[in-house]
């Protein structure tokens, strides 16, 4: 899932007709001074990271002039939130506002088609909202075949109590059905959506988070991708094609299936490790993907040793041995210890050709874990 | 006896041209599963490992009285491929894609319940009956066959699974691979029901993984309505929130819904064991026995 940072979301928003307040992006003090200046005082000053809470957590500013601005993104630039760090900001009109709303739109996986939400408790977290007072949200289902019908819309927002502006909120909510729907989103949200003393909205914050699935068919938004990225390694996993995530802790793993790979984080955990990151290099891995995923997880400063559990259906030993061979053989040490499991087809082949000088092999999913434990331990 | 799949599965692969299809296809058909004809859009009147090839998958169905179709076909065309399967009315449509887009399946999931056919998948490795029919990716060899049901949302996972019970002499009726994917065709209850009513399966196992209220619904499913002793797995204890680990579907939200704990304790509170590990699952199932 592609999570868009709110700028990017603020900009397809805008570009279908939804209101947002005036903002400029800034990557410096300077730039976001100046931004500051030719919006006008007061404006927000926010991170733009993914990190859920900015606010609490120190990543939006409310700046009454030039010095607090300055200031202000003096603090921001660079903080690290929640262990991002803050690249850039969005520098935005502070709205004044009478109501703060919520509208969404979301997949909902156990009915299997979608769901748009209303409500007339914005601008804290809905979830919080969900929890406390499941009734505060309206929610409509939508057949996918017809997509939203006008009137659902204006049912949703109309059962939310939001009276005068219920049907410019239900145009709000309609267009953003339509951009789940062309953008392939899996979600899409404005929290909160604020209305003015003079009956205006406007959409203060937005979320988007797309489809990875469908990014092939989405040119605008893949190019947005990078830029999206929390972190380099995330980013340069995106340029591999492999599902990667980075974890707080020593111990890389790297593994063929969604499930086996968390399977063989939890058993690190179990056995008193703590897993570095989730990386699956996928049904039929050749050498060369091989040797890229051993990169990564090098290039990760936290790793101090590795196990590779790879159970064969598509994916051969033989083919992940000789991966594991020749990207080891590049190097005069080994950077850190690997220990390498491999089952299934060809695996006792696989287990032939590998070579032991550069690797430790074991026979079992829970032994390699261990192995790759201790020499986590060990180097510390 | 077993669930779904058997000698009597008269199979067209959608896609049997293509490098994954027909290396499959090639494996189905060692395995001994009845491939009758292939689908490919222009490739009608070649065949492929001796198996004919239609243009239009109807005709494929038709012409060999097909009763079920396994999609090889990749992901920005898989929709459509689903849809071609469904409306050709066979009985069980596996579709074996990992990526459809998600907005694509949830066209054919409502397309799905006007029909009466069963889909498997997407994203999955499939479906096997030891010693009888696969219908996927499951590599034949590490299966037995025996009186283990087994459902899962991930592939490899499966595989080490049954490797841990097939080592022990514990061999398995039918396992299905359910996809990782949020929406999918045959969930854990439909499985779990098809193997509680069949003679042959006497003990289930479930591997479950973060994300969406599935094995919460199956955990409660099993209370009210599971004989068949059941032992279960759930993958993913270590997931962080808002992370998408691997599987589209398998995502502990920032609410804290799908995680692993609230799972386990589903399960736990149907009378469900739950293995700490692969092994420690073939260890319930071997004490169930």
């Amino acid at each position: 899932m592609m999570k868009l940072h709110e700028h990017q979301a603020k900009g397809v928003f805008a570009d279908a007709g939804i209101p947002t307040p005036s903002s400029q992006l800034a990557t410096s003090v300077e730039e976001a001074v100046d931004a500051a200046d030719s919006i006008g005082y007061p404006v927000a000053i926010k991170a733009q990271v993914h990190v859920g809470g900015r606010g609490k957590a120190g990543g939006i500013k409310l700046v009454e002039d030039e010095a607090e601005a300055r200031s202000a993104a003096d603090a921001i630039l660079g903080m690290d939130l929640k262990g991002l760090t803050v690249d850039s900001v969005l520098v935005e009109e502070a709205v004044d506002f009478t109501d703060e709303l919520y509208v969404g739109v979301t997949m909902d996986r156990s009915a299997g088609k979608p769901v748009a939400m209303v409500s007339a408790r914005g601008g804290v977290d809905i979830e919080e909202v969900a929890a406390e007072a499941p009734e505060a949200i309206v929610r409509e289902h939508i057949d996918p075949a017809f997509g939203m019908h006008p009137y659902q819309a204006r049912q949703a927002a109309f059962d939310a109590g939001l009276g005068e502006v219920a049907t410019d909120v239900a145009r709000v909510l309609s267009t953003l059905y339509d951009l789940w729907a062309a953008k392939d989103a899996t979600s899409i949200e404005v929290n909160p959506l604020m209305v003015t003393a003079d009956n205006e909205i406007i959409a203060a914050d937005a979320v988007m988070n797309v489809d990875d699935d469908a990014l092939f068919r989405h040119d605008d938004l893949e190019a947005m991708e990078d830029e999206a990225a929390d972190d380099d390694l995330e980013r340069k996993a995106n340029q591999y094609g492999f599902d990667y995530v980075r974890l707080s802790g020593n111990v890389g793993i790297i593994g063929n299936g969604a499930g086996l790979v968390m399977t063989t984080l939890d058993i690190v955990d179990y056995y008193g490790g703590a897993p570095a990151n989730f990386l699956d290099i996928g049904g039929g891995a050749k050498a060369e993907r091989v040797a890229n995923a051993l990169d990564m997880v090098f290039s990760d400063e936290n790793v101090d040793s590795i196990v590779f559990n790879i159970f064969g259906g598509i994916t051969r030993g033989d083919e992940v041995a000789k991966g594991i061979n020749e990207a080891l053989g590049q190097f005069e040490t080994i950077p850190k210890p690997v220990t390498v499991r491999l089952a299934g087809t060809n695996a006792s082949e696989g287990r032939e050709i590998l070579n032991t000088e550069l690797v430790t092999v074991e026979e079992t999913l829970e032994s390699a874990v261990q192995d790759a434990v201790e020499n986590a331990e060990g180097t510390n | 006896m077993s669930v779904l799949v058997d000698d009597d599965t008269r199979v067209v692969v959608q896609g049997i041209t293509g490098g994954e299809g027909s290396f499959h296809a090639q494996q189905m058909i060692e395995y001994g599963t009845n491939v009758v004809a292939g689908a490919v859009p222009g490739r009608g009147g070649e065949t492929v490992h001796d198996v004919p090839v239609y243009d239009t998958l109807a005709t494929a169905t038709t012409e060999h009285d097909a009763n079920a179709v396994v999609v090889f076909v990749p992901p920005a065309f898989a929709g459509d491929a689903m849809f071609e399967a469904l409306d050709t009315d066979v009985d069980l449509v596996v579709s074996i894609t990992e990526g459809v887009p998600q907005q694509d399946m949830a066209r054919v999931y409502r397309r799905l319940g006007e029909t009466d056919t069963r889909l498997i998948g997407p994203n999955c490795p499939g479906i096997i009956t030891p010693g009888q029919a696969k219908l996927g990716i499951l590599p034949g060899n590490i299966f037995e066959s025996g009186n283990v049901g087994l459902v899962s949302r991930s592939g490899t996972l499966t595989y080490q699974v049954v490797d841990n019970l097939t080592q022990r002499g514990i061999g398995q009726s039918t396992a299905i691979g359910i996809g990782g994917d949020p929406i999918i065709g045959t969930d854990f209850i439909d499985a779990l029901e098809l193997f509680e009513n069949d003679p042959a399966t006497d003990a289930i196992v479930m591997c479950g993984e973060i994300g969406g209220e599935d094995e919460e619904a199956a955990a409660s499913y099993i209370d009210q309505n599971v004989s068949t002793p059941v032992v279960g797995f759930i993958a993913g204890r270590t997931a962080p929130p808002g992370k998408r680990m691997g599987h589209a579907g398998a995502i502990v939200s920032g609410s804290g819904t799908g995680t692993a704990e609230s799972k386990i304790a589903a399960l736990d509170d149907a009378g469900v064991p739950v293995g700490d590990t692969p092994s420690a699952v073939a260890d319930f199932v071997e004490e169930t026995l």
